[in-house]
């Protein structure tokens, strides 16, 4: 079973969000999510400066399989983007957490989001 | 719609398979990573489990000329031993299923449809076999199919089977079979499969195939064999240029749209068959938009469903695409315009609302080296 890790938060739509309020908010994808999308070939990041916007699209992540949306966990302005996971998308299946972190965000608004508990159980992972 | 499981379910549970519905069938998608499946067939081996698809024998004193009358091809031709590729067409020239038939001989055949359409074909046949001295047979639900695909292939099998029927596994020609022993099964082996790699597909019955399976796992883990679920076998057919019925293929597309017109035997069959007005006629007025290999020249891969642009008008559609895992770049099947689907045509395809370049290609996308 896919690992939840337990000192994140989570969105309903698979993005984690380490907010430890000190400087920009790192966000990634969780193990779930990697787990049921396959292998994944590509990831699409919004650019640095811009602004992404809690629960709306910022970016997609294709596997051999599928391709899926990528959405913001919160609002705020994107500080950098973890270029490593676009030249070499299987780090986010190998480590989702760590290596394969996908932007890093300051965060203005978050939007609703899960603990690590909450979202495991939805979604069947272990904690 | 009831969901069926092969009598290899608890393997694949055992293994970790995650698990998806293929035609009203349970089977594994992937046991770990579909790519690490792909590859492994492409270098060293691959064990699937094919027991979704259909059997269905006809025997009988005329059922060469039944199947000639029922399928597009001349399957009364076949020697005994070999197997054929053909088509189950209705009246109208749609595809009902594409198939393999096996000759064992003048009075005795093996039609292999796919999973989702077996009872239909089996229904067919029946129905179509109404005025020949044939008995039709549907074997499915209690045949196994266990394919056995790569390069090391033929080792694997032949540390399973005994010196004195060696030849009977190393002889085999492509689309040809024997009757065989291996690792204690009575097995029908054919030389043939869907991953453009050297390989075999096992028919046996549902009994022995968790026996069977567990064999060639075993004497297959040092040529670095690995279970390999639907995921990869998308994959690999889709490099080889393979059609799957579903995407490729449908009652609304005719024969020589899909490029398998020299499947239609409109000149070496003298009889009617099922079909054969419509595809005369088909033949004649020609395709508007035939099926073709698009390469995406970009990092983006085209999925079935996707429409194909020039000049930003649809002249087409994506039937199937993903990044190809062998060639590293992106290939789909689709259906284009005939006057767009020449070799070296370049083409868009709509991604989600970006158009990426692609270019017409030669089929398959991938070729071993013999």
């Amino acid at each position: 079973m896919a690992k939840v890790a337990a000192e994140l938060k989570y969105s309903a739509e698979h993005e984690w969000i380490a907010a430890d309020g000190s400087g920009p908010s790192v966000v990634g994808v969780s193990a779930v999510a990697a787990e049921a999308l396959g292998d994944i070939v590509y990831v699409d990041l919004p650019e640095v400066g811009s602004t992404v916007t809690a629960g709306e699209t910022c970016g997609e992540i294709e596997s051999t399989k599928s391709v899926s949306d990528l959405y913001s966990p919160v609002t705020g302005e994107v500080t950098e983007v973890n270029d490593d996971v676009v030249s070499d998308p299987a780090v986010i299946n190998n480590d989702p957490y760590g290596a394969g972190w996908l932007f890093k965000v300051t965060v203005s608004e978050e939007g609703p989001l899960l603990s690590a508990q909450e979202y495991a159980e939805a979604n069947g992972g272990e904690l | 719609m009831t969901e069926n499981y092969t009598a290899l379910y608890e393997e694949h549970k055992k293994l970790g398979a995650s698990f998806t519905d293929f035609g009203g069938w349970q089977m594994p998608l992937k046991y770990s990573s579909e790519l690490a499946e792909h590859h492994a067939v492409r270098k060293a081996a691959g064990l699937f489990d094919l027991s979704h698809m259909g059997e269905v024998w006809v025997t009988g004193p005329e059922a060469g000329a039944f199947l000639d009358y029922a399928l597009v091809g001349k399957l009364s031709a076949i020697a005994d031993g070999k197997a054929k590729y053909s088509l189950i067409c209705n009246e109208d020239g749609g595809i009902i299923d594409d198939l393999i038939t096996y000759r064992f001989g003048g009075e005795k055949y093996l039609v292999v449809p796919n999973a989702g359409n077996a009872p239909t074909v089996a229904a067919a046949l029946a129905e179509r076999a109404a005025n020949f001295d044939v008995t039709v047979e549907d074997a499915s639900a209690a045949t196994s199919l266990v394919a056995v695909q790569g390069p090391k292939a033929e080792a694997i099998l032949l540390k399973l089977t005994d010196e004195s029927q060696h030849a009977l596994v190393t002889d085999l020609k492509y689309y040809a079979f024997n009757e065989l022993t291996i690792a204690g099964q009575d097995v029908i082996l054919a030389r043939t499969g869907y991953t453009g790699e050297d390989g075999f597909e096992l028919f046996l019955p549902n009994e022995g195939a968790a026996s069977l399976w567990e064999s060639v796992a075993q004497a297959g883990e040092e040529f670095g064999i690995v279970p390999c679920g639907l995921a990869s076998r998308d994959s690999l057919r889709l490099e080889a240029g393979m059609p799957l019925y579903g995407n490729e293929l449908s009652l609304e597309r005719s024969p020589f749209d899909a490029g398998l017109g020299p499947v239609v035997a409109l000149k070496s069959k003298e009889g009617g068959f099922v079909g054969r007005a419509a595809l005369e006629a088909a033949k004649v007025s020609g395709s508007k938009r035939k099926l073709v290999g698009l390469k995406g020249l970009g990092r983006r891969a085209g999925r079935g469903g996707y429409p194909v642009l020039k000049d930003g008008n649809v002249v087409g559609e994506v039937t199937s695409g993903q990044p190809s895992p062998t060639l590293g770049y992106p290939v789909a099947l689709a259906y284009v315009d005939v006057e767009h689907a020449e070799l070296g045509t370049a083409l868009d395809v709509d991604l989600r609302g970006k158009a990426e370049p692609f270019e017409v290609v030669a089929l398959p996308f991938y070729k071993r080296q013999k």
